[in-house]
């Protein structure tokens, strides 16, 4: 085929199917003659994703369905051939905070009710002696960051536009803003969580996979018109995605992706840092404790990789819930209709069904009912705290 | 032109951002104000309240931008990225240069237009002036190793000024390397036999 393709990327370790495929030389076993672009800003990925610039790009996943449905930007047709990763984010505390939530809940913070519940004491605390709200960090308005932090905090009656401020903070920025206190917490994707704790200013609170067992987080995402025209060239890229994140899911490889991925031109953080992620295995606090999930970031494992429209129907009800879409059927059926599993199982071959433990409505969040994708209404309906 | 428009330069580039308020102000905009620190930009913004905001593309703080498109209590004008649906040359042309516009309140497209097109050409200036300046920067490094190898050979091998040259532009030539490459080898051997 011999296809040269310009794709772009954010420096993050849940680019890693992205970033194997193309150093392993998976892209170019499937005649693909692939140049990554790292970029600095979602928006910029978004934008030139748009315009042609890049022909296929790491994307967050609700920025694929936003842009597909017109959402705060120019109405362009994406869709996702490829999951790069469910979960990997996490929510990472200062000290003064850690200290304060640990306070309120008499101690263990592990259940996310129970920090979440924790939170709300000490928000409606600093509101009855006058304090600045708390600032949390998170990383675009369309980004599954924001709509963790928000059903956490939420699910235990905490407004997030009205008693907390959220800011949007580009990754590399989030330990800096937490060390000057611009930012009391943050939701950011792996590595910047660890490298807080590593300088001992924060503390990982949670993973999001504590808050929901499956959320999608990046997509490969290709232009609408493009998938149409370049048929072939977007399988072959599924191909070699797939190759690459049966690679990446192979503990034994794990050093050798954290090498490729640390980088300079890649993610430029230290191998070692990365593999913390891989592994699911971090240091949570500054004095060392280690917490291990095997849930922590899910490239490929456990029908990781398959894109599932129950997972943008979630993400939508989250547009609906937060203000930032209407409700309607034609919208819900666009934003599921983003996620292509048919296009990745006409080339990977459909996946066995999931794996036991794995949630049966395919979100498993930490509170509420069972997830109905086909009734957004309901799922809205059961919430106090949302925009009307 | 318009001079009671407020338009705010996000750049952390102090010569590329002086580059542009300069041709702004040369078109009759005078309410110019420049940030070049990203801690709490919204908050700067906000308090500047502008009405045009240019940043440039490789700024990670594009996407904090992006948060004032959201229903918010502390928005008071609606805000949008400068983008003409229509116009997709502009838009190919804006993100080449390099720079992103946002508007707030309810400007007239023209208005935007010209100040666009104008970033544009401020930023490709400034873009070309960069690379003229790499250029020539690293041609007088070149010609500095050139001189410095052909002083080593001439005293190792004993040769005339003429045929040091005549020897490295030969080497180089053989294999297929430019001049200053071979000087740089040159020097790098010299420094080992010391």
């Amino acid at each position: 085929m011999n296809k040269r393709l310009r794709l772009g990327f954010i420096p993050l370790a849940d680019a890693a199917a992205l970033i194997v495929a193309v150093d392993k030389g998976f892209c170019a076993d499937e005649g693909l003659d692939v140049e990554l672009i790292r970029e600095v800003s979602w928006s910029n990925v978004r934008d030139k994703l748009n315009i042609g610039l890049f022909d296929a790009a790491h994307l967050l996943a609700p920025v694929a369905i936003a842009s597909s449905l017109g959402l705060g930007h120019v109405k362009v047709p994406i869709v996702a051939p490829f999951n790069l990763g469910l979960n990997g984010n996490a929510i990472t505390v200062s000290p003064a905070l850690n200290a304060a939530l640990a306070d309120a809940a008499g101690g263990d913070l592990a259940e996310p009710m129970r920090s979440a519940r924790a939170l709300a004491k000490v928000v409606a605390a600093r509101k009855a002696r006058g304090a600045e709200p708390l600032t949390f960090g998170m990383t675009f308005p369309y980004s599954t960051h924001n709509y963790q932090l928000r059903f956490w905090m939420a699910a235990a009656g905490v407004d997030p536009d009205e008693d907390v401020r959220l800011v949007v903070l580009p990754p590399p920025y989030m330990v800096d803003s937490l060390k000057n206190s611009h930012v009391d917490a943050f939701c950011v994707g792996a590595p910047w969580n660890s490298v807080a704790v590593d300088l001992g200013i924060g503390h990982i609170l949670h993973f999001v996979s504590e808050i929901l067992a499956r959320a999608a987080e990046k997509v490969l995402a290709v232009r609408q018109p493009f998938a149409d025209e370049h048929a072939d060239a977007v399988a072959a890229l599924v191909r070699a995605h797939g190759r690459a994140s049966d690679f990446i899911e192979t503990p034994e490889n794990h050093p050798e992706v954290a090498t490729i991925l640390a980088a300079p031109e890649r993610i430029g953080v230290a191998a070692e840092v990365i593999q913390r992620t891989l592994d699911g295995r971090l240091k949570v606090a500054p004095d060392g404790t280690v917490r291990a999930s095997t849930r922590y970031l899910l490239v490929g494992r456990a029908g990781a990789a398959r894109p599932d429209p129950v997972q943008a129907a979630w993400l939508y009800a989250q547009m609906v819930r937060w203000g930032q879409a209407p409700l309607s059927e034609d919208l819900l059926a666009a934003a599921r209709a983003v996620f292509r599993p048919d296009i990745y199982d006409a080339v990977l071959g459909a996946p066995p069904p999931l794996p036991a433990g794995e949630p049966e409505d395919g979100i498993g969040a930490f509170a509420g009912p069972a997830f109905d994708a086909t009734d957004i209404k309901a799922h809205l309906g059961v919430w106090d705290v949302r925009r009307r | 032109m318009d001079q009671g428009l407020k338009i705010v330069i996000v750049d952390e580039s102090p010569i590329r951002a002086a580059i542009l308020e300069d041709g702004l102000r040369m078109a009759g905009f005078t309410d110019v104000v420049r940030i070049d620190e990203m801690g709490n930009l919204l908050k700067r913004i906000y308090a500047l309240d502008p009405d045009v905001i240019l940043i440039d593309l490789e700024n990670p703080s594009r996407d904090v931008l992006e948060q004032m498109f959201q229903v918010s209590r502390i928005v008071k004008r609606p805000i949008a990225m400068f983008v003409d649906q229509s116009d997709t040359a502009s838009i190919q042309a804006s993100v080449d240069a390099g720079v992103s516009a946002y508007i707030v309140g309810n400007l007239q497209k023209e208005r935007i237009k010209s100040i666009l097109d104008l970033c544009i050409s401020r930023f490709n200036a400034f873009a070309r002036l960069q690379d003229e300046l790499e250029r020539t920067r690293s041609a007088l490094e070149d010609r500095k190793a050139i001189d410095r190898a052909k002083g080593i050979l001439m005293k190792a091998k004993n040769l005339s000024e003429e045929d040091a040259y005549a020897l490295m532009r030969k080497t180089a030539m053989n294999e297929k390397k430019k001049i200053s490459e071979i000087a740089q080898s040159i020097i790098t051997a010299a420094e080992m036999f010391k």
